[in-house]
Formats: structure tokens, sequence, C-alpha cells
């Protein structure tokens, strides 16, 4: 299509500069002629740079043997239409996917329709599309392929119109049918009504994975909502016992707390976003140790160490929290005396490290190791949970690191990019 | 002439610098210190980091310095440096924090959904930051030479060494403060000299600047040669001195003759009051063309207005395609506060622009003799000690070398960071240690090349640093922002022909190549042309190639341009009462 595009407007560029400096000296001496050269040799380099590059980018159309070439060109179109199926069927009406399928089935009339009416349609006018309507609902409730002939397509043109023939192949996702696929051609053999039905498979497995991609996606927004209502029971019980004991005592702690614990809840349960910064974190940990101060008292020494260039990272939310509340509970809790938690946020290149570190009671590395690995469900449940949720998101190298033994304390490492293109996009 | 104030303030700068690195965390251990932790960068802390990161040696020395060597012109410099942040302000700052790049390969693989774009542009990253890189080490060479005598790798290594262990110990933990730390060490050490030279010092009235006479030594000056330098006089001057002067021995007085001699390495001459200070680049500048508002390009006349539009097209381009500037925008809480402090910015650092000038003008009438050794980017260190005698004068110098040290700590150990982040991200594999073994080798690398290019004027280093950023990134980030149609083949080839051409420029220049005319113009100013190259190049590729356009292109689009309030309706957060 643009053979040599990218050497044309290149060459085009650089030698009229070429030719304005070497008029400018008609006479030139020896080193004027070094000159010369050197610029020519600058041009025929950007003249390269601009060949290689056409190559690289649309050079290997030119590659192979024939059939190489053809089996290429299919599976190249099919890939092209590919993504933008990988939506839904519904999404194909904003994308490119008639021109795709144009080519693939080399009819000029394609028409994509879902059980409601035409999705996206190509080289069809109007009268064709009505024409095609009853077809299609036939295709579509019986589920069985429908050849038109010119009689069924008759338009006021007649015989010179280039729509003479049609075939309609229902598309059929898991068992039920969601749509139908039109070809529409100045005639229609048997090989296109083939062709037609393998091009409707691949649509419809393309379909299928995309129902694939969106169960998956509720799942792990599910197993969030789970983690969610998990963290609660526990600390909703002991920050009511600990409001409760202030109520007579210091009524305005009391109801403070009762606030801290309205906004606590209300971040926890809210279902909107996915991604939140570290700095949002950070407040909704302040809120939770304000609850927890109220219970451990003097006993809760926390330290809060941040570089101000972590706060704007975003993070999957309440990441932290349940960090936080793992070190107080089965850190801090167990030991009978005062507990030092520290809580750090470093700079790292292009990650963000966050620490969650207590001196607390420990625990068993193989133990810890069985939680994360999901097979003890144990209290910690809440670190599998914030494990399994940062290798969803950022993949399978940014799970937890955990540095634990019985009685030394316990060191909790998160590491996140600073820059990731499934957090971007949400 | 081992000056050990300078020295010390040399080290304090050092020494502040690596611990307020080390321990540039916020600390909180009480409830109420806890929220003032988590609170946002401030926008006036985030413009002090970034003025800091951006100036540079180039602008600390090399504009006064490259100002007195070839004119009032030079200042278009500093005019496109500082205007370079307007347009950054008005295009780029807010859509891209929105977008939430890290750095300009996030933005090149988010926006047109290419990894192969990814690599290209990491490429690119290291020649930018290489070719800006150098000239600090080069400026550190300097003025450690000018400051305490010593051979000039001595600055480099020093330089190399306290950047690169600083980073690849980890020990930057706490950049952005470091940087606004460097920022205003880096105005007061070049405002503080300045007011007081105007102020305190006398001199012959500034009108005489501007008229027919070349530069003229208004006391008897001693002169030391160096390295062997050809010198010429317009007329018979008698100096009296030591050393060889046209081949023959000297001691006591000899007359220099109109016409050129050649000066042997290590000689000393002592030129009387009033006599014009002989010329080392081949012809002397009168004061008219020195004053003349336009850039003459290594003092010759051709055309200096195409010079001048092609160093306003590098700096007011090129400054939003410096990667280590906008990793400091991510700091920045949302679009809004990205674009509060692009024009804290814009002020910050035209403040500081307004005082190289001054030491030019000074330079100029004081020391004439910075003409013969051919370092006049010395000029801002040497002038306090040549101006005011005595203890003042030590400590204004010892101020001035401070802030030039400041100047290059700061630059260097943002564009380290940020090429040891691109090489160890893209290439050397994710994690701390392939961070640290990315600062250790380049660190090396940098200084090796910073030992080599110990004569090119600082200034035009960096020039040529921003031209490449300019033809190269800022298409990417700005036809990327906003229009809709660029595809990445269209990218790839505006970053091959507009980042190719302007670095075979560069080096083409670096060789020696194109010495007068147009050749030596549009290669020792490549971004006149390869600008518009590598903008034409990317629109061509994108309507070529219609069918690369990202397939989520309209959410994109809103991600960059809707203010953040109205893409995500949010609950009401924790933590605001």
């Amino acid at each position: 299509m643009l053979a040599d595009g990218p050497s044309s407007p290149t060459g085009g560029a650089s030698s009229p500069l070429w030719a304005a400096g070497s008029g400018r000296r008609g006479g030139a001496s020896g080193k004027e002629n070094v000159t010369e050269l050197l610029w020519l040799a600058v041009a025929g380099v950007v003249v390269l740079v601009g060949v290689v590059l056409g190559f690289v980018v649309r050079g290997e159309r030119r590659l192979g043997t024939p059939a190489q070439r053809t089996g290429y060109a299919t599976l190249h179109e099919a890939n092209l239409l590919a993504p933008s199926l990988r939506s839904g069927l519904h999404a194909a009406a904003s994308g490119k996917v008639t021109a795709h399928l144009q080519t693939l089935l080399g009819t000029p009339g394609v028409l994509l329709a879902d059980l409601a009416g035409v999705i996206a349609a190509d080289g069809l006018d109007e009268v064709h599309q009505a024409l095609l309507e009853e077809p299609v609902s036939r295709a579509v409730a019986t589920g069985e392929p429908q050849v038109l002939s010119a009689t069924d397509l008759a338009c006021d043109r007649g015989a010179t119109c280039t729509i003479q023939a049609a075939v309609v192949v229902p598309l059929v996702v898991d068992g039920t049918v969601v749509g139908a696929l039109v070809a529409a051609g100045p005639s229609a053999p048997a090989g296109l009504l083939r062709l037609a039905s393998e091009v409707a498979q691949f649509i419809t497995t393309q379909l299928e994975l995309a129902e694939l991609d969106r169960s998956r996606r509720r799942a792990a927004q599910a197993e969030l909502r789970f983690l969610r209502a998990q963290i609660s029971p526990h600390f909703i019980y002991n920050a009511i016992t600990a409001i409760e004991s202030f109520v007579r005592t210091d009524p305005d702690r009391a109801r403070e707390l009762l606030v801290q614990f309205a906004e606590f809840t209300r971040y926890s349960f809210r279902g909107r976003d996915q991604f939140v910064t570290v700095a949002e974190e950070l407040r909704l940990v302040d809120t939770y140790l304000e609850l927890e101060r109220a219970r451990f008292g003097d006993r809760l020494a926390v330290t809060l160490r941040v570089a101000p260039e972590v706060l704007s990272v975003r993070v999957p939310s309440l990441i932290l929290q349940p960090l936080v509340e793992n070190a107080i509970r089965h850190g801090l809790e167990p030991a009978d005396r005062t507990g030092h938690l520290s809580i750090a946020a470093h700079d790292a290149g292009s990650d963000a490290l966050i620490t969650v570190e207590d001196d607390g009671a420990g625990a068993d590395p193989e133990r810890v190791r069985r939680v994360l690995s999901g097979r003890e469900d144990g209290e910690a449940v809440g670190l599998h949970n914030v494990d399994e949720r940062l290798r969803t998101v950022f993949g399978e190298e940014f799970g937890l690191v955990v540095e634990t033994g019985i009685a030394a304390g316990t060191k909790v490492t998160v590491r996140i990019p600073k820059f990731h293109a499934a957090v971007q996009a949400s | 002439m081992t000056a050990p104030l300078s020295v010390a303030a040399v080290v304090v700068i050092t020494v502040a610098t690596a611990v307020i690195g080390m321990r540039g965390m916020r600390v909180a251990r009480t409830q109420a210190d806890f929220l003032v932790a988590a609170r946002q960068v401030p926008a006036l802390l985030n413009a002090s980091a970034i003025s800091g990161e951006y100036l540079s040696a180039a602008s600390f020395l090399g504009i006064a310095g490259l100002a007195m060597l070839e004119g009032l012109g030079a200042l278009w410099y500093a005019v496109g440096y500082a205007a370079g942040y307007l347009v950054l302000l008005a295009t780029v700052a807010a859509p891209l924090r929105r977008f939430g790049a890290y750095t300009i390969p996030d933005f090149a693989e988010g926006r047109l959904a290419s990894p192969r774009l990814r690599r290209w542009a990491t490429v690119m990253v290291l020649v930018i930051c290489a070719f800006y890189l150098i000239p600090q080490f080069n400026g550190a060479g300097i003025t450690l030479q000018a400051t305490l005598g010593g051979p000039y790798w001595i600055g480099v290594v020093v330089l190399g060494v306290v950047v690169t262990a600083g980073i690849a110990s980890g020990g930057m933990k706490g950049i952005t403060v470091v940087q606004a730390f460097l920022y205003w060490v880096k105005v007061t050490a070049i405002a503080l000299p300045a007011v007081v030279l105007v102020l305190a010092v006398s001199h012959p009235p500034l009108g005489t600047v501007g008229g027919p006479a070349p530069a003229t030594f208004t006391h008897a000056t001693d002169v030391r040669f160096p390295d062997a330098t050809r010198v010429t006089v317009d007329r018979a001057v008698t100096v009296t001195g030591t050393g060889t002067v046209d081949g023959r021995p000297v001691r006591g007085p000899l007359v220099l003759r109109p016409g050129g001699h050649t000066v042997a390495a290590g000689t000393s001459l002592r030129f009387p009051a009033g006599t014009p200070a002989p010329d080392v680049s081949g012809a002397t500048r009168s004061g008219s063309s020195w004053a003349s508002p336009l850039l003459h390009l290594g003092g010759r006349p051709d055309h200096p207005l195409a010079a001048t539009y092609g160093i306003l097209l590098a700096t007011v381009f090129g400054a939003m395609g410096l990667p280590h500037i906008l990793v400091r925008f991510y700091t920045n809480r949302d679009g809004q506060a990205a674009r509060r402090t692009t024009a804290f910015v814009l002020l910050l650092v035209s403040t500081f622009y307004l005082f190289p000038a001054v030491f030019a003008v000074l330079g100029r009438l004081e020391a004439p003799a910075l003409y013969l050794s051919g370092r006049t980017d010395s000029v801002v260190l040497a002038l306090p000690r040549l101006m005011v005698g005595g203890i003042g004068g030590e400590l204004l110098a010892a101020l001035v070398a401070a802030g030039a040290f400041a100047a290059f700590l700061s630059t260097s150990s943002g564009l380290l960071i940020a090429m040891a982040g691109a090489l160890s991200h893209d290439i050397m594999g994710r994690g701390v240690r392939a961070f640290r073994a990315s600062a250790l080798v380049l660190g090396a690398a940098v200084t090796a090349a910073g030992l080599l290019v110990a004569s090119v004027p600082i200034n035009v280093l960096v020039g040529w640093a921003f031209a490449v950023a300019a033809s190269s990134f800022c298409p990417l980030l700005l036809l990327g922002i906003w229009w809709p149609r660029l595809t990445r083949v269209g990218a790839m080839w505006g970053l091959a022909l507009g980042g190719g051409t302007s670095s075979l420029a560069v080096v083409a220049s670096l060789a020696g190549l194109g010495r007068s005319g147009w050749p030596a113009l549009l290669l020792g100013e490549p971004a006149i042309w390869t600008v518009p190259v590598a903008f034409l190049a990317m629109v061509v590729g994108s309507l070529l190639s219609p069918r690369s356009l990202p397939p989520n292109l309209t959410d994109l689009l809103a991600t960059m341009h809707l203010p953040e309030r109205l893409r995500r309706p949010r609950a009401g957060m924790v933590g605001q009462r």
C-alpha cells in the first residue's frame, strides 16, 4: 500500500537542504567539496534510515511463497478482527470490524446483527438492509444458515446492482444464537457459505472468550467484596467494645471514635474505586489506628516513614490496612508489652516499596508460607487476600514478601509499580 | 590558587545533599503527625524540586560563559529554557499527570499500545540523558579546576563517584526534598554575588559594553596560558612575561605586533591597563557586534537569525522532552496540581535566569583574561575573587562554587536516576538490584565520556540535548496528547527520523564537520529542521497506518483530558473533616 512511503518524504526533505548548501557556493574549493560530500553522506544515511524503517514496519508483506503470504494475510486479518470482538458483539459497532470482514470474506457487502437488529453494516444500502431483515431473523430463530438468491434481494437497480446474492450464518455462543453474519455479493457459491460458516465460527470463539473475560472479572470483583466483608467482623466487635468503654468515662472521645468508625466503614464498603492513592490508604490506616489506640492505649507505638514521591502512586484499595491489622492482631496483641509498629513507603526507581514491620510475636515461616499459598485458612486470611489481589493486578512477581520467625517480629514488604497499564486504564 | 573556603563549600554541599537524601523521608510518630506526613507535596516544594533538577551546569555556568564569549545573543538560551515551561504548562502538564504515566516510555506504551515503541523510547531516553549528562561532568571539571587549580579530570571523577555512589547505594530516598534544597542553594549562590558585584564594585559605565571597542583590560593583568594558544591583537601591545612566544623564549618586555602570535603552554604574560584583550578565536569581537541581540554561532557572523530560531525551537520544545523532568510531575496529586506546579516552576526558573546576564556583562568588562584561556565558562566562578578582594571575595567565591556544585549534583542525579530507571526497567530486568547495577554501569560510562569533552562550551552540549529531545519526545507528547489519529507506526517514524537525524547532526558537529555557512548552522542547530521533520514523519506515518490506532482510543483521550472529578465520582474520602 505504501511500498516506498518512508523513503520518499525523507529524501524530499533533505535533498533541497543539501541543494541549497551547494547552490550558494558555486565555485567551491577542495574543502568545500569535502563539505558537500559530507552532506551527501548525511542525506544518504537519512534515506537509509527511512528505507530500513519502511522495511521494518511494512516490508514483511513481500516475504515468503504465495501460500505463506495467503496464510499470513488471512491470519493477520483475523488477528486484527479479534481485539474488537473481545469486548463483546455490541462493541463491533465502534471498531473497524466490517472492513476486516470484507477482506476476509471477499464480498462487498457485510452485515452483523444481534437479536435486537443490525449492529454494523458495510456496502449495503437501506433497501438491502431492509430486504435482509427477514432472512436474518429466520436464521436467528432456526439456527440454520440461509442462502439468498437474486430474487430474494431484487432492488430497483435490477441486474446492475452489485448485490445479487447473500448467505446468512447464525452466530452460536454456548449453544445459544446471539446474532447473525451476512455476506452479500454478486453471487453466492457454495464456497462462500463454507467460508462464511468458518468466519462465523471464529467470531463466536472470540465472543466466548469475551464472556470468559467478563466472568473472570466478575470473580475477581466478588473476591474483592468478599475480602471487604471479611476484614470487618472481628474488628467491628473490638472497635465497638472499645468505644463502649468510653461512653460513660469520656463521652467526647467516644463520639469522636464513632465518627472515625463510620468513616472507616464507609471507605471499606464503597465499591466504586478499585484503585486509590497511597495517601488515601494511609489516611484509612490512620483512622484504623485511632480506633486501635482506643483499645491499646500506650501499648501501641507507631512510626510512619514516607517518601513524598510515593504518595500519589495508585494501589488497589484496601491493600495497606489489612497488613497493619494483621501486624496488630497477630504480632502485637499476643505480646503482652509495648509493641512497635513501623510503616514505611520508599521510592525505588520505577517501583514503590511499602513495608509494615512489627516487633511482636512473629510466626512460624512455614505457617506463613501455607497461609500465602491458600492451603491454610487460618486467622491471617487477610494476608493471603492482599497477596492474591496484588498478583492478579500487577503480575506474579509482585506478591507479598514476608520475613518472620517465632518471637522475632514480622516484616511484610509490598512492591508496587508506579506505572501499570491495568491501573492506568481503570 | 587553592582556595580552602571553596573546597569547604563544595564539601558542605555534598555532605548536606547526602544527609538530606538519606533522611529526606517524612517521619510521623504521633497521631497529629500522621496526616501531615500523608499529605501530598505542596506545589511550591514540588516546583522547587523541578527547578532544582532543571537548572544545570548549563544554566549556572554556561549561559554567562557563552554570553561573554559569543555575545548577548546567547541569552536566548535562557529565554528558551524558561519559555519551555510555558509550552509544558499549556499543553502537557495536566494531561500527562492525569494519564498517570511515570516516564515517557510509559506514556508511549500506554497511549499507543505498543511494547516495541516503548523500547524505542527507552533508547531515546538513554541518548538524550547522555547528551545532557556529559556536559554536567564537563562543568564539574571546569569548576574544580578553577577553584582548586589541579587538572580537569579531578572534578569529573569526583562528581562521577559522588553521584553514582549516592544512587547505587540507594541513598537518594528523599529526592524531592534534595532537589528543592539544591534549587534554593543555586538561586542564592548566583543572586547574592551578582547583587554584591553590581553594587559594590566600581567599573566603567555599562554603556561602553556596546561601543566599538573590543574587551579591554581595566588594570594590569597576569595571564597564564595552560595550553598552547594562538592569539590575535589589533594593535601593538607591550607585555612583560616569561615563557615562549612565536617559538622564541621570552623573559621581560615584549612587543606583540598586530596579527597572530603563538603562545606556548605554560607561558605567563602581563598585560598593562588599557590594552585591548587579544582574541583567541581568530577575529576580535567589537562591542557592538557582541551586544547584538542575535546568536552568533562560534563567533561567526553568518545566519544569526536562523541560529537564534534554531536555539529557540530546541529549548522551547525540548524542555518537555527531558526524561528527568517529567518524572517529577508524577509527585503532583492531580492535573490541576501539575498545572499549578508548572506555573511556579516558570516563576522560579525565570527568577534564576535574571542573573547570568549580569555575570556576562561584568565578565566582559572586568575579566577579559578569560578570553585568552578559552574558559569563559568559568566566568561566574572567577569574577567574585577578581572584583572583590580579600575575605569578602573568598566568601563569595566559595558561595558560587557551592552553587555550581549543587547544579551538577542535582541535575546529574536526576538524569542518572532517569537513565538507570529506563535501563533497568526495560533492558536489565526489574528490581532494586538491576537498578543499582544500571546506575553503576552508566555512571562509569558517563564519567569516562566526560573526560573526553573538555573543550566544548557546556551550553552548546546541553543545547544539543534539548535539540534531540525536541525532535523526538516533543512531537510524541504533543501529538499523543492532542491528536487522536497518532498511531504507533507514525510515532516510530517520528522517533526514528527526528531522533536519528538530530543525533547524527550532533555527532557530526562534535566530529568537526560543517565549519561554516549553512552546513555549520544545520548541523550545529539541528532543531530548526529536525523538529519539523519529526512532526511531519509522525503525521504522515499515522495517516498512512490508520489500522494501527489503539482500540480503546476514546478511553485514553478521556483519561487525559477530563478533569479528575468528572471522570470518577467518588465517595467522600476518609480523613476529610
